[in-house]
């Protein structure tokens, strides 16, 4: 039997500091995913999104239990991973084109050709991703004379560059109006389709996760927890009016009073 | 105000001192061994220019040479000890300490070990830009965005790499700002030397003017120092200005 867990926590908690300052962000979790999986995350703020992306791209060490990467067998190439953080973090010395061709200078296999394609199909790589998001009138600016939501949309071009095998996104379409974000919806869905890269996608926005995202896991708010798990089969490709059908609607009801209700039980019993 | 108007009146202000000193010299029939008229140390730069060009290149050639030295292992102490926490936290409370002795009392001890002359001069200027440097590098390179970090951290990126992309590029409107402090200070190191221990350079020649009561020659000299002074000073801005534009957050 193959084990297609392709990212896999295994009892995972995090805690921050110690003594008084401790804060416990993240209770022992488990989490599977599969190769090519969509997965969103969603819950209350501060309830251990970021934390979860951060453990599963290493920038964080879990403070109990394992993560384990499958498909990375002995001697197979690392896994790329392509992030896209929720403060946009742009290079501020560095143009929007350059930022968004950084992962090329640092990431196997592209890292080597780096110097002799900079000029050529790497640069055109990068102005293709930004035409795709609405930037490419924007490629020589610094990152400091973009709006924030141009920033995130130079932050997403980031993280695709590469063709990561897995793309973790942090609320990457926050700060946008609802029409660019639904467009990106699309873009980020046809990308998903023509590559086949696993996708972590953490929202705050219900109708994101249930139109993007194959399963959807919902939190608990902090300290952390997965307290639902569900599978979204729309049809794919999957226009936008799907989100205004009944069956689109009710999910969204859904996952709403899950995490609105989550913490206490209504006010009105407490009378 | 624009900008335009902002440098008329600067311009104005440094024309207005000079006005103002000269005039106020003249009226008040101030001796010329006590404060000699701009025009005169002008007229004294002219007549012993000759004469002034060999210090004024003794005194460029120390201070330049003391402050490359200065700035190249400025720059690499401050990344060695940018770059670490451990290294940032054992040395800096011992930089900060020897930054705040006065460079200048160690002059003597260089004359000692080199004896009188160029060595110490070279020396000086160097020893006395270092620590600005140092520390505004080790500054810049340990206080980078940890969100920065990460970004480079996820693509998997070895420390060396971090340091090259990230740590470097953001430490150095610091190093640029440091340079501009560093070049000044150089000029003091080299001249206070040359005062003390040298038969060369302007500080020397300043010296022996002074003790033939030769007051326009030492103005000259102080003049000379000034140019040169303001020149590497501007110098340096507009390096700065290229290579660190984009900490000005100034659209052009
Ligand atoms: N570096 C840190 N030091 C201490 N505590 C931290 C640190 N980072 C996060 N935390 C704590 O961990 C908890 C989870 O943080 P996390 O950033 O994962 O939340 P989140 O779910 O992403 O929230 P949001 O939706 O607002 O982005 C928070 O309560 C926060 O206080
Ligand atoms: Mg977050």
């Amino acid at each position: 039997m193959t084990d297609d867990r392709f990212v896999h926590l295994e009892r995972v908690g995090v805690t921050f500091g110690t003594g008084k300052t401790r804060t416990e962000a993240l209770t022992p979790t488990d989490l599977a995913i599969k190769r090519g999986d969509f997965v969103a995350l969603v819950g209350p703020s501060g309830c251990g999104k970021s934390t979860i992306l951060k453990l599963i791209s290493e920038l964080l060490k879990p403070s109990t239990g394992n993560i384990f990467f499958g498909g990375r067998e002995l001697g197979a190439k690392p896994l790329r991973v392509g992030m896209a953080f929720q403060s946009a973090s742009l290079l501020p010395w560095m143009t929007v084109r350059d930022n968004v061709m950084l992962p090329l200078k640092i990431v196997p296999p592209f890292k080597k050709d780096y110097r002799a394609e900079r000029h050529r199909a790497f640069r055109d790589r990068a102005d293709a991703l930004l035409a795709q998001v609405g930037l490419e009138d924007f490629a020589d600016k610094s990152p400091w004379q973009l709006s924030g939501g141009m920033m995130q949309r130079a932050n997403l071009c980031r993280a695709l560059i590469h063709d990561p095998d897995l793309l973790l996104l942090d609320e990457p379409f926050g700060a946008l109006d609802q029409f660019t974000r639904e467009e990106l919806w699309q873009t980020l869905q046809d990308l998903w389709i023509d590559r086949g890269s696993t996708v972590i996608l953490v929202t705050h926005d219900l109708r994101e996760a249930a139109y993007l995202a194959n399963r959807i896991c919902v939190m608990s708010p902090r300290p952390g927890r997965i307290v639902e798990d569900r599978a979204v089969d729309f049809v794919r490709p999957r226009a936008i009016d799907i989100t205004f059908e009944p069956e689109f609607a009710r999910l969204v009801q859904d996952l709403r009073r899950l995490i609105v209700g989550a913490p206490k039980p209504p006010k009105a019993d407490a009378a | 105000m624009t900008p335009a108007m902002r440098k008329f009146a600067s311009a104005a202000l440094i024309v207005g001192v000079f006005v103002f000193w000269e005039l106020f010299c003249l009226v008040a029939g101030i001796s010329e061994l006590i404060l000699p008229r701009p025009t005169r140390i002008l007229a004294a730069f002219w007549e012993y220019a000759p004469a002034i060009w060999p210090h004024a290149w003794q005194t460029l050639y120390t201070t330049l040479v003391g402050f490359v030295c200065g700035v190249a292992i400025g720059l690499s102490l401050g990344v060695l000890i940018g770059s670490s926490r451990l290294a940032y936290d054992t040395a800096y409370p011992l930089l900060v300490g020897i930054s705040s002795i006065p460079k200048v009392a160690v002059v003597p001890i260089f004359v000692l070990w080199f004896g009188a002359g160029t060595v110490p001069a070279i020396l000086t200027a160097m020893i006395i830009c270092i620590f600005p440097i140092v520390v505004n590098v080790a500054t810049g390179i340990a206080t980078v965005e940890p969100e920065l970090e990460d970004v480079m951290r996820s693509l998997k990126a070895s420390k060396w790499e971090i340091l090259w992309n990230v740590g470097l590029p953001r430490s150095m409107p610091y190093f640029f700002a440091s340079l501009k402090v560093a070049i000044t200070l150089s000029f003091v190191g080299s001249v206070i030397a040359e005062t003390v221990a040298s038969n060369k350079g302007v500080g020397n020649m300043m010296m022996i003017a002074s003790s033939s009561f030769n007051v326009p020659l030492v103005f000259s000299g102080l003049m000379v120092l000034a140019v040169m002074g303001v020149s590497l000073y501007a110098l340096f801005s507009l390096i700065e200005r290229r290579m660190a534009g984009w900490a000005m957050r100034k659209s052009n």
